[in-house]
């Protein structure tokens, strides 16, 4: 499904910022795979996340979607195959726009945008249910501005914007963390029902532990750049946040601050 | 008086590209000044050598939208600022538009033009020629309206709305943009080259501080009537054009000389820019504010 071979990227290569945030990373997600990847501030995993939809090039490495390297594909190319929600709740909808517009541009993810109406008859009545999977009663808003959503309904709006198409690959960048707690677990609870309704592929990144723990069937842990732990789903199970606390001082074999983990 | 209408409709075409780049793709293009002439200066030679006058004007429209497109590649493809984008495409069009005339002005006085069948019927500044300037602005309205309704116009709105979302939905922003970009400036050029047959020539400074005008009829036909909806923003601008063309006849009949129009454009556009920010004008209730409250729409100031 999602091959990521030996991956390095370094900011501003050859002046004194210098800052390596992938350090040769390799990483195999199968079909149906709902990874949670933690691990503390610089630790990569936005990075990570950016190479994958392309929207920074890759240093060395490789990178392939189904068997076929898309390395060289620029961001808007791979948005054919890759879904994603911003941390920012601004950043996943055009904000002029009305629901039902910007829906409209998410079903056409990766297809070629022609002169025939943006919103028909057949679309709304289709975005109508698709929100109403929501419960959050924007079905009955098609035409409001997203602007006047709130941060919460805008992200939910977002990783609905993302995923109805079915991307062969969801990805997740802290879409929680700016939201108040309740509007976090909303979109949380969001999440984990999409993502079983369409089965999909879905690498999302979270600075929570216990919702890492929580979502999905496999947990990795960055630091400096690297995958330094891969707990599969029989383990995770049982996994406590102490537990993931206490295996990280053990691998780097110093003891951790928890705050820089736990946000 | 109904002089100024029919300019303000005709102007209304320019105003309506200048709002393509400038509100849908928040572009500040400074091209305009450049593309104008283009348009009336390919128009005017083409007529002049004997080429129908439709054909002329398609023409010259396409050169502007050429003229666009190098902006937006610029842009783009170049990495260039926008601004200084359009300021290169635009002086780097004066010295085209001298080749392109061969000499700084082009009458066409005694040409076949798409006004000598309106000027023969003796229709020129009276109510009918209103009404078919009205129309033609009206149906070039009514086509940018679908155009940006269809999925690749959603895109272009994105684009200028949301860019980082819209590529990550698939979008290739270059390409939205070149093609805003070309669409714009030729519609612009459209203007210039029905303008010179208008008013019976094409002149190479014909264009300078245009781009004045045509953010002055957006900004302040938007102030007016509002942007709420495409439809609603469409219109505003090609009213906006008739107010600044109006205002002009008025300031000119109240004495001042044409050479302080571009003074009053800048006025014009900077009081428009200004005074909604500014407390005490907010309290007056503009149009817009009484038709919204009467529409009881309680979320509109929010929305704006």
């Amino acid at each position: 499904m999602l091959l990521i071979q030996n991956i390095t990227k370094t900011f501003f290569p050859g002046t004194v910022n210098e800052r390596v945030a992938l350090n040769d990373v390799s990483l195999q997600l199968n079909t149906g795979d709902f990874v949670t990847v933690i691990g503390s501030n610089g630790a990569g995993k936005s990075t990570l996340l950016n190479m994958i939809s392309g929207r920074l090039p890759i240093d060395s490495g490789d990178l392939s979607i189904d068997g076929s390297s898309v390395k060289r594909m620029p961001d808007y190319a791979r948005a054919a195959y890759v879904g994603r929600v911003f941390q920012d709740p601004m950043a996943g909808t055009a904000p002029d726009l009305s629901i039902e517009q910007n829906l409209a541009l998410a079903l056409r993810r990766g297809q070629r945008r022609g002169l025939a109406w943006g919103v028909t008859h057949k679309r709304r009545a289709f975005f109508r249910e698709e929100l109403l999977s929501l419960e959050l009663g924007l079905e009955n808003r098609l035409k409001a501005r997203v602007g006047l959503l709130s941060g919460g309904q805008r992200q939910a709006l977002s990783l609905l914007m993302a995923s109805f198409t079915q991307p062969r690959i969801l990805l997740l960048d802290e879409h929680t963390a700016a939201l108040d707690p309740q509007r976090a677990e909303l979109v949380t609870t969001l999440t984990e029902s999409i993502v079983e309704k369409h089965h999909l592929t879905t690498l999302m990144v979270t600075h929570n532990m216990e919702q890492a723990l929580r979502l999905g069937n496999r947990l990795i842990m960055m630091h400096e750049g690297q995958i330094i732990l891969d707990v599969d789903a029989e383990r995770k199970a049982t996994m406590t946040v102490p537990d993931l606390l206490a295996e990280f001082a053990k691998i780097k074999g110093a003891s951790l601050d928890d705050r820089a983990l736990l946000g | 008086m109904n002089a100024a209408l029919e300019l303000g409709l005709l102007y209304g075409i320019m105003a309506l590209g200048v709002y393509l780049t400038f509100r849908i793709l928040n572009f500040p293009d400074l091209t305009v000044d450049g593309s104008f002439t283009t348009g009336a200066a390919v128009a005017a030679s083409l007529i002049i050598n004997g080429v129908p006058a439709p054909l002329a004007t398609l023409a010259g429209a396409a050169s502007g939208a050429v003229a666009g497109l190098v902006t937006g590649v610029l842009y783009t493809k170049g990495r260039i600022d926008g601004l200084l984008a359009g300021i290169l495409t635009m002086i780097a069009l004066w010295s085209i538009n001298l080749r392109i005339m061969g000499k700084s002005n082009l009458p066409l006085l005694r040409e076949d033009t798409l006004m000598t069948p309106l000027r023969d019927a003796g229709l020129l500044g009276g109510a009918w020629s209103i009404l078919i300037f009205g129309i033609a602005a009206l149906v070039i309205k009514f086509a940018i309206d679908w155009f940006l309704s269809t999925d690749l116009g959603l895109s272009i709105q994105a684009t200028g709305n949301n860019e980082q979302m819209i590529r990550s939905l698939g979008v290739n922003t270059h390409r939205t943009t070149i093609l805003t970009l070309a669409i714009s400036n030729g519609l612009v050029a459209l203007c210039g080259a029905l303008i010179a047959q208008y008013q019976g020539f094409a002149d190479v400074s014909m264009g300078i501080g245009l781009i004045l005008v045509g953010l002055a009829s957006v900004i302040v036909g938007q102030a007016v009537f509002g942007r709420r909806t495409i439809f609603l923003a469409s219109l505003a601008v090609i009213g906006g054009a008739v107010i600044y063309r109006l205002v002009i006849f008025f300031a000119l009949g109240a004495g001042l000389n044409p050479n302080d129009m571009k003074l009053i454009s800048a006025l014009l556009v900077v009081a428009a820019l200004l005074l909604p920010r500014w407390g005490f004008l907010k309290r007056v209730p503009s149009l817009r504010q009484m038709r919204s409250a009467a529409a009881g729409s309680a979320n509109y100031s929010k929305a704006n």
